[in-house]
């Protein structure tokens, strides 16, 4: 039996079905009803980003000119009309000096977005530079049996979000590793359950901030006689036991509420107990472990970004952070381009996941 | 001594003020061989008895026998097919009977397993579906997976419960044809639950009703002397059909006059009129 694989298979697979409605559009495939199904399926959404970006630069304006205005009131106020035709000029004149500093335009943003590129591209390349450079000098230590030199600069904007990434997935498989097999456990054994709930219902509501710094608490010490730099760890623990919960709980509704049907099979066909867990459980409560798992993982990349801002961890979240605490002309741009990349980057993790659900599940569910 | 015994076996659900006898005093013998439907309306407590039967529930009181040693748990020894198939959906066709294989003859090689699983699915006839998902398939389909599934484990039992009661009647009357056929080849012990008389006239050897519960317990019963194989059309004209079809629904429908009767007692309504919110406000 072989199944023939389309991009209209796929992307719908993805949750991504709008992409072959382009695809038909381009090629001409288009029949007179799809018209209407690509008016709704396209030409709104592209019209509603149109006025969500016409509103953002309406606003963005307003609230530039009220800071103009008040930078411009205030000179008058403390230096006289002199100081504030001054002020007014330099205003206008777009000196970086005395920019007034508030909710950045869509061109800033593409203009940040588009420098924060060019910046790794410099970064990029004075890394290979830097690898040619040292590289002779590198083999030399290592044969002398030094540890080789490494590049120290600092990190661009790409390779931030590859660290947030990576901290991100981290502290999801952490999340798995934990709740997946504990609610397994939880969800066989009622005597687990009531011993597990109380601490689940108390924990499960904790702050993010609050599990930064239990986990802080307690690798600090149990690092303390290591040198290396444990922000990493830190991070990733403290996202893992944040986002843990709702695979948990749900895997353990999963494990427990099995079809009764499916029980009677396995006491017909005289399962032993492993392969009862095995063949009949976990299967039939995989749909409802991974839609946990999808929970998990957004609310990982949700609370990845305060985390990495507490325990100063490279990635988006520190990034975010050092650009308010910087305070540079194009810093509040920089902060809405990695607003924008958090927001796309979530969403694509979470079609991921549902990727991954509809594959494992048996019976198909549709994307939301 | 019969093969599959009943005595006195009651069943209650719950406890003290909350307990509701479902089966009261059931004595049931089927011999060797025999293919026995009881026949009964919905929620008589039809289940309850097979699940009794299979060992998926313990009795009250009384007790279920089978080859005159009492029934403790499920064996391989009963072949159960549910009602509403059971099939694991995350499982194809072959997979879903391979389960059942290995578990009713451990410790062989993966060729004896497949090729006894690919018997069974042949004798059912869904051999092109073998590599499909039950949600691929028609409910006749499924139904027939889950009679591969219960043949393959050679249970010197079969029991039955409602098979066909979800298919429509030409699905119905082919599966009845292929049960008869796979019964027939090695005339293995039979019981099947069934809410449809005509269903249990043409397979069985004897019928008994279910009287309808709580305290559901079983009529008298009703031999079928038609000789096998028996058609369903000739079937019609024999007089020994039309008698005991005509007794056996007589005695249905005495049993439900009987318990509309019962319920006879009058509820008085309270005496309430919607209020006239129109003329309230005018």
């Amino acid at each position: 039996m072989k199944q023939s694989v389309t991009l209209g298979k796929v992307t719908k697979f993805m949750g991504l079905g709008f992409i072959s409605t382009f695809k038909d559009l381009f090629t001409g495939k288009l029949e007179k009803e799809d018209y209407k199904a690509f008016l709704r399926k396209v030409i709104v959404p592209v019209a509603s980003v149109l006025l969500f970006l016409g509103l953002w630069h309406l606003g963005a304006n307003a609230l530039y000119n009220v800071e103009a205005e008040f930078r411009i009131e205030k000179a008058l106020n403390e230096q006289g009309q002199v100081a504030a035709d001054e002020m007014a000029a330099c205003i206008a004149s777009g000196d970086t000096s005395c920019q007034p500093n508030t909710l950045p335009s869509p061109s800033q943003v593409w203009t940040s977005f588009q420098s924060l590129l060019n910046d790794h591209a410099l970064i990029s390349a004075d890394k290979v530079a830097f690898k040619e450079k040292t590289a002779a000098l590198n083999e030399k230590r290592v044969a002398e049996g030094k540890d080789p030199i490494v590049y120290t600069g600092r990190p661009s904007f790409v390779d931030q979000i590859f660290r947030s990434l990576k901290t991100v997935f981290a502290g999801f498989f952490l999340a798995l590793l934990i709740a997946v097999p504990l609610g397994i456990f939880i969800g066989l054994s009622p005597t687990l359950k009531s011993a597990f709930n109380w601490f689940i219902q108390i924990f499960k509501p904790v702050s993010p901030v609050v599990w930064y710094l239990l986990v802080f608490m307690i690798v600090k010490t149990l690092l303390i006689d290591s040198s290396e730099d444990s922000s990493f760890s830190i991070s990733f623990i403290a996202v893992g036991l944040c986002s843990m919960w709702a695979t948990l709980v749900n895997t353990s509704m999963g494990v427990s509420s099995v079809d009764k049907d499916y029980i009677n099979v396995a006491k017909v066909l005289k399962l032993g107990n492993f392969q009862k867990v095995f063949k009949i459980i976990l299967p039939s409560s995989l749909p409802l472990i991974f839609t946990g798992l999808k929970i998990t993982l957004s609310v990982a990349w949700m609370v990845l970004i305060a985390i990495e801002l507490l325990a100063q961890s490279p990635g988006l979240g520190l990034f975010v952070w050092e650009e308010f605490q910087n305070g540079a002309n194009d810093s509040n741009a920089k902060i809405i381009v990695a607003m924008f990349v958090i927001g796309i980057i979530g969403f694509l993790l979470d079609r991921l996941m549902l990727s991954i659900q509809n594959w494992v599940s048996f019976e198909k569910t549709d994307a939301i | 001594m019969a093969y599959l015994e009943l005595n006195n076996v009651y069943k209650t659900y719950g406890t003290d003020e909350n307990a509701t006898e479902v089966l009261s005093n059931i004595n049931l013998s089927i011999e060797e061989g025999e293919f026995v439907a009881i026949v009964g309306f919905t929620g008589s407590g039809k289940t309850t008895l097979v699940n009794l039967i299979n060992g998926l529930l313990e009795p009250t009181k009384g007790e279920v026998l089978f080859k005159g040693k009492p029934v403790e748990g499920t064996s391989h020894e009963r072949g159960v097919i549910f009602q509403n198939y059971s099939l694991l959906p995350w499982l194809t066709v072959e997979q879903n009977v391979l389960m059942a294989v290995k578990e009713a003859f451990p410790k062989r090689e993966k060729a004896v397993y497949k090729r006894k699983a690919a018997y069974y699915i042949d004798m059912v006839g869904l051999t092109p579906a073998i590599n499909k998902l039950p949600k691929e398939l028609s409910g006749g389909m499924r139904q027939r997976v889950a009679v591969a599934r219960a043949l393959s484990m050679k249970p010197d039992m079969i029991i039955m419960d409602e098979p066909l009661g979800a298919l429509d009647a030409l699905t119905r009357g082919t599966l009845q044809d292929q049960i008869l056929n796979i019964w027939g080849k090695d005339k293995r012990t039979a019981l099947l639950i069934t809410n449809d008389v005509d269903e249990g006239i043409y397979m069985a050897d004897r019928i008994i009703p279910l009287r309808p519960g709580p305290n559901a317990t079983l009529g008298p019963e009703f031999k079928i002397d038609i000789e096998r194989p028996r058609d369903k059309t000739a079937m019609n004209d024999n007089p020994n059909y039309k008698k005991t079809r005509n007794a056996i629904i007589e005695y249905l429908m005495d049993i439900g006059e009987e318990r509309k009767s019962q319920v006879s007692e009058a509820f008085v309504l309270p005496d309430l009129a919607p209020k006239d919110f129109v003329n309230q406000f005018r």
